[in-house]
């Protein structure tokens, strides 16, 4: 392999990552804060993608307007599924609010499937960021860049969220401790929405972005990359939103440099995911930069 | 020898309801075996080989708390363990017709019952290398690796093209066609489990389901005891899904996709986790449910042509259903009550008892 193309890899890598970083940002919040795997969130990230083809390639919105629709429409459905399918369970074992989220995302699918059909849509290329340019003999796409950089930019914005706005204190002080920040009087409900919106809002923007990456929609494209997500966020330490990008970028890379290095795995190339969870909660429970978790009797 | 006899008078006198019904079931099926179309034999075979794969889910996510999704995982891998020992040698050719077949394989072929049980074993092999690391994660984090170990498992078998023919599948495998290999297995696996759930087993899983660490402090082998229902589970499965190969005749990778397991998943929500009966109950109701809303798939052939019935709306009503049942049904049919005579007497009475209430609050209302 020459350097050239270890170079071309990387950056491959790097918005690959980033594609999963947006998206485990949104399981990891959940789960910091609900204590509950969002297995929906990989269907919502599936219908943002489907609310953009629609924007763009059905009613030919301004891709800016488009862009726009999509996320309002995710951030709707993201906190419709938690005001319909978690909050009433919010006082019901962990076990039947897992099984809603699996029930949530099996509707989305079928839902998905009925009114769209289970085949493939085209999605319209963008040329201005999919022709690549050229510098020494990398070629190069510009959504490539523009991949991380935008992801960069929003990480940015929601650590600023998280760390300096009231929403975000509320957030982490629930996180923390779930009955004592409803004792201290933070509105439980209306923290648990926007984390729901916020959340949903990254995965609408990660859609965009997947769609100019790989232009086709269909109906099952949020499991693969929603499961995928979700392992970023365990490797990083589920709960933690820097730890969640570590995570997607880590997961990118090792996706990207097994298939270029060992062309023969290329068919195992969605199982390499998993091996690093299991290898990782084996040696890291708690995943990289995670804290110990004290068990409560 | 006359001690024996007394215990075996009294044994019949305590169960004679219990086995005055086996023996009706018995009869049932064998009517059934002798009477019963193509069709409708398909679809009772398809019940009882999701009574046992359900109850081997629910034995390890209601008995004994330990949320796995697994089960489409188990269920290749004795499926494909079939599949490939059963096929007969001079079809092998053609099926394996881009690659030919690992000659360690190309010239064994087993009868279907010992590549069941080997199936069984096979999968209780893999489920305690997956064990050994998931067991000891707690709630969620097994459930997300034991979906990846599934889809792993897929992954491996659409990979390994020399043994199971990759992403084409294996088709003309040995069919079944008699009720009783499915409905036996079936039987013989509820009282297998009936036995197990009231032996101390039995309470040590029930133990760590309630509390883990209270348990543990009981003095239960907390990780030995979750092997042991993870592997129960696992065998009950692989044998599950061995018979689901052996019925349908055809595996390939893509039967065996995660959501397959969210049909298990429904069933023991539905019939209530912790509930052999339950269980029972709910398997045949989904199954049978699901070929009956399949006319939702199809246009109307009544009354004015409504664009909504395409194909699709099944699916989606049966996750309506299953969110329906998740929100406000949660304890499921049964919970974690099981359907013995006296449950059935508790209830006939107490329904007896508002009856009689209704009567008498209608005779006041009658004298005002």
């Amino acid at each position: 392999m020459t350097m050239e193309t270890f170079l071309q890899q990387l950056i491959n890598g790097l918005s690959l990552g980033s594609l999963y970083a947006l998206i485990a940002i949104g399981y990891t919040m959940v789960y910091g804060i609900l204590r509950l795997i969002n297995f929906a969130h990989g269907d919502i990230f599936m219908m943002a993608a489907y609310f953009t083809y629609f924007g763009i390639a059905v009613f030919f919105l301004p891709w800016y307007v488009t862009f726009i629709i999509t996320v309002g429409l995710t951030m709707l459905l993201g906190v419709t599924i938690e005001r319909v399918a978690y909050r009433p369970l919010r006082e019901a074992p962990k076990t039947s609010l897992l099984i809603s989220a699996i029930g949530v995302s099996f509707l989305l699918e079928n839902v998905a499937t009925y009114l769209f059909s289970g085949k493939p849509q085209a999605f319209p290329e963008f040329p201005l960021l999919t022709t690549p340019f050229f510098i020494g003999g990398l070629s190069i796409q510009p959504v490539s860049i523009v991949i991380p950089i935008v992801a960069f930019v929003l990480m940015t914005a929601l650590l600023f969220i998280i760390n300096k706005t009231k929403v975000g204190m509320a957030m982490r002080a629930v996180a923390v401790d779930y009955d004592t920040a409803k004792l201290m009087g933070i509105k439980i409900n209306g923290v648990i929405s926007s984390t729901f919106a916020i959340g949903s809002a990254l995965a609408a923007v990660g859609a965009i972005l997947w769609c100019m990456k790989y232009p086709s929609v269909l109906p099952l494209m949020g499991v693969v990359p929603g499961l995928k997500c979700f392992i970023a966020a365990v490797i990083g330490g589920i709960g933690n939103v820097k730890g969640a990008v570590l995570g997607g970028l880590i997961l990118g890379f090792s996706e990207v440099l097994m298939v270029a290095f060992f062309p023969a795995l290329t068919g195992y190339r969605d199982a390499i995911a998993f091996v690093i969870l299991i290898v990782i909660l084996l040696f890291l429970p708690n995943g990289l930069l995670g804290k110990k978790q004290v068990e409560k009797v | 020898m006359n001690e024996t006899q007394r215990n075996l008078g009294t044994y019949l006198k305590d169960h004679w309801k219990t086995i005055v019904f086996l023996g009706i079931v018995l009869l049932g099926i064998g009517l059934a075996d002798i009477f019963v179309d193509s069709y409708l034999r398909r679809l009772l075979n398809l019940c009882a080989i999701y009574v046992i794969v359900s109850l081997a889910m629910n034995l390890v996510n209601g008995f004994t708390g330990q949320f796995s999704l697994g089960q489409a995982g188990f269920m290749a891998i004795g499926a494909y363990t079939v599949a490939v020992l059963t096929v007969p040698i001079e079809s092998r050719a053609a099926i394996f017709y881009l690659e030919p077949m690992a000659p360690f394989l190309a010239n064994i072929q087993l009868p279907f019952i010992v590549a069941l049980i080997l199936g069984g074993f096979m999968s209780t092999a893999v489920a305690f290398l997956i064990g050994s690391p998931c067991l000891r994660l707690r709630g969620d984090y097994l459930a997300i690796a034991t979906l990846g170990f599934s889809e792993i498992i897929r992954i491996v078998f659409t990979n390994t093209q020399s043994i199971t023919n990759g992403a084409l599948g294996i088709k003309s495998i040995p069919t079944i066609s008699s009720l009783w290999w499915t409905f036996g297995i079936a039987l013989i696996i509820i009282i297998a489990t009936i036995l197990l759930i009231n032996s101390s087993y039995g309470r040590a899983f029930k133990s760590i389901r309630e509390d883990e660490i209270a348990a543990e402090a009981m003095g239960v082998a907390l990780f030995k005891t979750k092997m042991t229902s993870f592997l129960i589970g696992a065998f009950f499965t692989g044998v599950g899904g061995g018979l689901f190969a052996a019925l349908l005749g055809t595996v390939d990778p893509k039967q065996f996709y995660f959501t397959l397991t969210y049909n298990f998943l429904l069933i023991i929500v539905l019939g209530g986790m912790g509930s052999i009966s339950g269980t029972i109950i709910a398997s045949f109701v989904v199954t049978l449910g699901q070929e009956a809303l399949r006319f939702l798939d199809e246009p109307m052939a009544f009354g004015l042509d409504l664009p909504i019935f395409r194909p699709g709306l099944r699916m989606v009503v049966f996750s309506f259903l299953l969110m329906a049942i998740v929100l406000f049904y949660r304890k499921g049919l049964m919970g974690t009550n099981e359907l013995t005579w006296d449950f059935i007497a508790d209830k006939y009475h107490s329904i007896k008892q508002a009856l009689s209430k209704n009567k008498t609050s209608v005779e006041g209302g009658d004298k005002k």
